[in-house]
């Protein structure tokens, strides 16, 4: 099934192989989703496909009126050797007339279509932008960062391509069921032509577009792949370069350029042989029209005008049939495309909030956490059982090591992702009880790697929320992280545009803007993930010492290693392995928890040893070396 | 860039870009004549329904004694018979025009990637990925765009409008002229219309980048918006750059059925005046009810083409100028270029380092490093110290040659780094950047990158010796743990220790580490480092580092201020220097460090 691949595909980013693609069914779904589309926009849909039909019917009409003008103006005047200028006159009029009625219902086919097609696109990207908003991290965390962009884009586009060719295929339906009446209408013997003619002509579109449409599929398929691959490998460049692989990343993107080639000359073979047949089998019917016409004028079974006539019938008719090329030839992308919009549609696991809201204050708030577990693979624990407390307007050091969960920590105590068991509580209550703006002007996450808007500085910070105090209240914020003096030397101080994820700013100060940003919402709660790692020491003792000195003091919660940082904290909580190991004083700490007094005393053991090692022969490294081992 | 700004750029020389093109892509011109002739033979195919009819009609079913039917079969049978060759050749100017050009494009978008990464890494920087990624995907797809369908339908077009001019011409210069005269100004309708839809379709791309970076952020952006509950304002910008978007896509639709419209009045004005001139020159007994038959068939395949050939020119302008964006970045001479066949090889042994009066400024910008003049001894271990923007980072580029100096050199055992071939210097001297960038693949997978030989067993070997092995061990699927995109799935930390021990395995005899370890906790980092004295002895190593730790355990210090350097010596030596910048850095270290 389809949606199995499909559901794998987004669920662990694996590639969707052409194979797995079923090729059943898949007109009577894509002719679903073009269904869904029409009840979504049936006003326009109607004027368009009107447009289409009165366009068509005009193209009839074209073949008549030429069949008429040979008829009734060139073959008399011929005859005769004299010209009935009234006629001509007519024809004139008629022809020109004509033209304007056809470029009329053009406009009307055209930009109907399009307007739908593009209301469509308009108003799935905002639906699937919403889910993207309003879908938990946790969602978020399990999704590729480039299969969600091709959601809200190319799959969405994909969806309603087939919108476009719609209105002018309907209207082909109805021109080819009048054509067939005229043609009965004029001779039977022509009309057998036709009756034969079409449906070959049709049989054969449905036929290509079936043998199409896996070949296209696997031809975007790869497209998508040549284009990942390429976008991984520049992203990649410093390494790339670094380790001088240029040559292997040349031949990996080879492989797929190569694969790309095969598939498109795949394609390009297809179309090759249906092009050439697709122009050639109506003249092909008007030649048999013509022998057929012969041989019933010779019994005065028809005139001269009606053979003209519906030889111009086939002609007329040969473009507008690929209309429903157009449309069978998109369905497969369309269904593919739609069923992954689809997907985040009616993705759950919503994180609901709740209505709570704490009372109104300004005092530090409480955070607790209790019995908390938390995995984000099955049977891979990230923690288990976490319980600690950081008191109203206490500082408390989450410390560990790499790896062992603090991050984590992080994310539940801003509810960024939900315990498994357990609860995390602010001020005694739930967090999951709270409401959405409540639990946001409540605390404050500076993450470990910074995020910053393509925006300005101010809106960087201030994010358009009501601070209060304006611009002051920003540089208040920007001068407690340390960012008040580059941000007044940059040119346009608060209005500098910093760029597609603050390209234009180093990494330190990316990460004082965030500092800032979380400071000036004045929140009640602190939560600092290793938010000064790219910051320099000097900076940073000053950023500790201006948080201290606050006059709008916060309970923190501050994921550290650095010793200034823990002496801060009125409590040390260590965490290993995701589980609270110990908690306490850390003068408490540093002499009953080993694992702890090895973590944060690490840099004066270090010096101890080198201290220790002056006194060796430099030769003698190995000795230095186990004893080492012996000290740890 | 504004539109119009666009529009004259690549109105500069499209036929230039043609050459360049074609010269770059030698394999375009494989067959080129074989594949013409078939186009040749496949359009005189498209002039058999009106010369039918007019045979059949004047000679066929007109003639005095009463309808030929045996004469209009055999006209029938000779044109269905020209069909079927078209039929065939039409085919096979296809397949080989799709076999060539998707050959030569995959070809060119291979050598374009190479490219791009031969490129300095200041140029690489200079772009976003996605505008490099675009030179590779989007726009080698225009320029097969343009060749199969463009390229061959502009060819066949001209075929088409030569095919029914001469057709005309036989049965009535009169009337052939006249369809001439009235359907020339379509060409300098059609061009005018065409270029407003450009500009129009200028606007759609500006706006779809808008958008795509709206909702780029609203993904990777996700917990930040998250957290400070600010979806409302994501979701504002969102709309308002889709609406945008969409009222460009609807504008230059609008453009575009007004262009397309065009050749049906033209069609309406040709017929007519064909009519009106066929009638009387009928009358006057130069034309027969045939030939006037099939010139209402004429008309439009001589109107068709030229509008359709129109539209495809201004259409090539697009792809002319996608074919432009990578035929610059083929044509950017790299300027840290590799000596090739011309260098040298690294001389075998340990490796010094020698900097002699080395400056360095990024283009436009001020002085980075200015008298940078210092020797490194070979298996030495020597650590960068500084403030930020104090050159640092600057240094190790040069040092690793991601960057060329300004003036001075930069010598690796007495050769000049320029001198030294890719192939040596790559694998004698490897650098971990600060953001240790993983390929989506599994631990092993991105180790084997720098060392594609090394099996499992000896992997765990080198994790082991850098006292990783317990960390290994606790990941639920060992080294064939997937990393994530961008190596998203570990941490910051854990992703920096797979990047070192990547660069581990290259088995380097200059190691740079650029702050490589900033995100890990300090005793893994003691660990790590204490790891790597004992495996990169032996070897020269620089370290970059805001952590002090690391100064205070190596040979030598070197200390970075304002671009130049400003003390150097051991560490023991340095911290004792009162005023000096390194003492007051380490002051601030200890004092952050160390109990307070």
């Amino acid at each position: 099934m389809a949606w199995r691949c499909l559901g794998a595909a987004l669920d662990s980013g694996r590639k969707c192989v052409d194979g797995d693609m079923p090729d059943k069914g898949v007109i009577t779904r894509g002719l679903r989703v073009l269904a869904m589309a029409v009840r979504r926009q049936p006003r326009i849909f109607t004027v368009a496909a009107f447009g289409a039909v009165f366009h068509s019917l005009l193209m009839l009409t074209g073949a008549f009126v030429n069949a008429w003008i040979v008829d009734s103006l060139v073959v008399p005047s011929f005859r005769s050797g004299s010209v009935d200028t009234g006629v001509l006159a007519l024809v004139v009029v008629v022809l020109l007339s004509l033209s304007l009625f056809k470029i009329t219902g053009i406009f009307i086919r055209r930009l109907g279509a399009g307007s739908m097609q593009f209301r469509l696109q308009a108003i799935h990207r905002r639906e699937v932008t919403r889910r993207y908003l309003s879908l938990p991290v946790a969602w978020h965390q399990k999704h590729q960062t480039g299969s969600l962009l091709s959601n809200a884009n190319a799959d969405v586009e994909a969806s309603f391509v087939p919108i476009a060719p719609l209105p002018f295929a309907v209207g082909t339906l109805v021109m080819l069921a009048t054509a067939v009446a005229a043609l009965f209408w004029t001779d039977w013997v022509l009309a057998m032509v036709g009756l034969v003619v079409f449906p070959i002509l049709f049989g054969f579109n449905v036929a290509y577009a079936r043998r199409m449409s896996p070949r296209m599929t696997r031809a975007q398929q790869l497209r998508a792949d040549v284009s990942a691959v390429g976008h991984e490998s520049f992203d990649g460049a410093l390494v790339v370069k670094t380790m001088g692989r240029e040559a292997e990343e040349t031949v990996r993107f080879n492989k797929t350029a190569d694969q790309l080639r095969d598939s498109l000359i795949s394609v390009g073979r297809l179309r090759g042989l249906f092009d050439p047949i697709m122009s050639s089998l109506p003249e092909l019917g008007t030649l048999l029209v013509l022998v057929l016409g012969a041989w019933r004028l010779s019994t005065n079974a028809v005139t001269l005008e009606e053979i003209v006539r519906v030889t111009m019938l086939f002609s007329v008719l040969a473009f507008p049939i690929r209309a429903i090329t157009w449309v069978l030839a998109d369905l497969p992308r369309s269904v593919v495309g739609w069923e992954r919009v689809h997907g985040v549609l009616s993705a759950t696991g919503d994180m609901v909030y709740g209505d709570d809201r704490l009372p109104e204050s300004t005092a530090p708030a409480a955070l607790s956490f209790r019995g908390v577990g938390f995995s984000y693979l099955p049977d891979n624990p990230v923690l288990k059982d976490v319980t600690f407390d950081v008191p109203p307007g206490k500082t408390v050091a989450l410390v560990g090591p790499t790896g062992s969960g603090k991050s984590t920590i992080a994310s539940l105590a801003t509810r960024l992702v939900d315990p498994d068991t357990g609860v995390v509580a602010l001020d005694g209550t739930d967090v999951r009880t709270l409401d959405h703006a409540a639990l946001a002007d409540t605390t404050a996450l500076v993450p470990q790697l910074a995020f910053v808007f393509d925006d300005t500085i101010r809106n960087n910070i201030s994010l358009e929320r009501d601070l209060g105090g304006g611009d002051a209240t920003v540089w208040q914020a920007l001068r407690t992280a340390q960012a008040d003096g580059f941000v007044a030397h940059l040119e346009n101080g608060l209005d500098t545009q910093v760029g597609e994820r603050g390209a234009s700013l180093s990494g330190g100060q990316r990460q004082r803007l965030t500092l800032a940003r979380a400071l000036a919402g004045s929140p009640r709660l602190l939560i600092m993930d290793d938010a000064t790692s790219a910051v320099d020491p000097k900076v940073e003792a000053a950023i500790l010492a201006a948080l201290k000195n606050s006059t709008r003091p916060a309970s923190v919660l501050v994921v550290a290693y650095r010793r200034a940082t823990i002496a801060l904290a009125d409590e040390v909580v260590y965490v290993e392995n995701g589980r609270v190991v110990a908690h306490g004083g850390h003068e408490q700490l540093l002499a009953t928890v080993p694992g702890y007094a090895n973590l944060v005393t690490a840099y004066e053991r270090a010096e101890a040893e080198r201290a220790a090692e002056g006194e060796f022969d430099s030769d003698e490294w190995d000795t230095t070396e186990s004893d080492r081992e012996v000290s740890a | 860039m504004t539109a119009v700004d666009t529009a004259i750029e690549d109105r500069v020389s499209p036929w230039q870009t043609l050459k360049r093109g074609l010269a770059l892509s030698p394999e375009l011109r494989t067959g080129l004549a074989g594949t013409l002739l078939l186009a040749i033979v496949s359009t005189v195919g498209r002039g058999v329904v009106p010369v039918a009819i007019q045979q059949g009609i004047d000679d066929g079913l007109l003639t005095p004694g009463g309808p030929d039917v045996g004469y209009v079969a055999a006209i029938a049978s000779v044109g269905a018979v020209i069909l079927v060759i078209t039929v065939i050749s039409g085919y096979y100017m296809n397949v080989r025009l799709f076999t060539v050009s998707e050959t030569a494009l995959a070809a060119l978008r291979t050598r374009t990637f190479r490219h791009i990464h031969d490129l300095s890494m200041l140029h690489q920087q200079g772009e976003r990925r996605g505008v490099l990624t675009a030179r590779v995907t989007t726009d080698v797809d225009q320029i097969s765009q343009f060749l199969q369908f463009g390229g061959i339908i502009l060819i066949v077009s001209s075929g088409q409008v030569l095919m029914a001019t001469i057709v005309m011409a036989v049965y009535s210069w009169q009337l052939a002229l006249v369809v001439w005269l009235v359907s020339l100004p379509l060409v300098f309708v059609v061009r005018y219309l065409q270029r407003r839809l450009a500009e129009a379709y200028v606007l759609v791309r500006e706006r779809v980048g808008v958008m795509l970076g709206a909702i780029s952020e609203s993904v990777v952006g996700a917990s930040v918006i998250r957290a400070y509950g600010v979806q409302d304002r994501t979701a504002e910008r969102v709309d308002e750059s889709v609406e945008n978007y969409r009222v460009a896509q609807f504008r230059a639709l609008r453009r575009s059925v007004v262009s397309g419209s065009v050749g049906e009045v033209f069609n309406g004005f040709a017929l007519s005046a064909v009519i009106v001139a066929g009638v009387y020159l009928g009358v006057g007994g130069q034309l027969t009810v045939g030939q006037l038959t099939a010139f209402l068939f004429l008309v439009t395949l001589f109107v068709q083409p030229i509008m359709i050939g129109t539209e495809i020119l201004n259409e090539a302008q697009n792809a002319i100028s996608g074919w432009r964006r990578v035929l610059d970045i083929l044509e950017t001479e790299p300027d840290v270029a590799d000596p090739g066949d011309d260098g040298t090889g690294l001389p075998a042994g340990p490796v010094d380092v020698r900097f002699a009066d080395v400056a360095f400024s990024y283009p436009g910008g001020p002085r980075v490093l200015d008298d940078i003049d210092v020797a490194i001894a070979a298996q030495s271990k020597v650590a960068v110290v500084g403030e930020t923007g104090s050159g640092k980072t600057t240094f190790a580029k040069l040092l690793t040659r991601l960057m060329d100096p300004e003036s001075g050199e930069v010598r690796l055992s007495g050769v000049p780094l320029t001198r030294v071939s890719f192939e040596s210097l790559r694998r004698r001297v490897v650098m971990v950047p600060q953001e240790g960038f993983l390929f989506d693949s599994t631990i092993a997978g991105n180790v084997r990158f720098a060392n594609p030989e090394i099996t499992h067993a000896e992997m765990y070997v080198a994790f082991s010796e850098l006292g990783l092995a317990d960390w290994i061990d606790g990941l639920p699927q060992g080294l064939d743990t997937p990393v994530g995109e961008r190596g998203e799935a570990l941490s910051v930390g854990e992703r920096q220790l797979v990047a070192l021990a990547r660069a581990y395995v290259a088995d380097p005899d200059l190691l740079v580490l650029d702050e490589a370890t900033s995100a890990v906790d300090p005793a893994t980092e003691l660990r790590l480092s204490s790891a790597l004295d004992a495996v990169t002895r032996g070897r020269t190593t620089v370290v970059i580092a805001h952590r002090l730790s690391t100064a205070e355990n190596s040979d030598e210090v070197l200390v970075f201020d304002a671009g130049r350097i400003v003390q150097r010596g051991p560490h023991s030596t340095l911290v004792t220097q009162e005023g000096s910048i390194y003492a007051g850095l380490h002051a601030s270290w200890v004092e952050q460090t160390r109990s307070v």
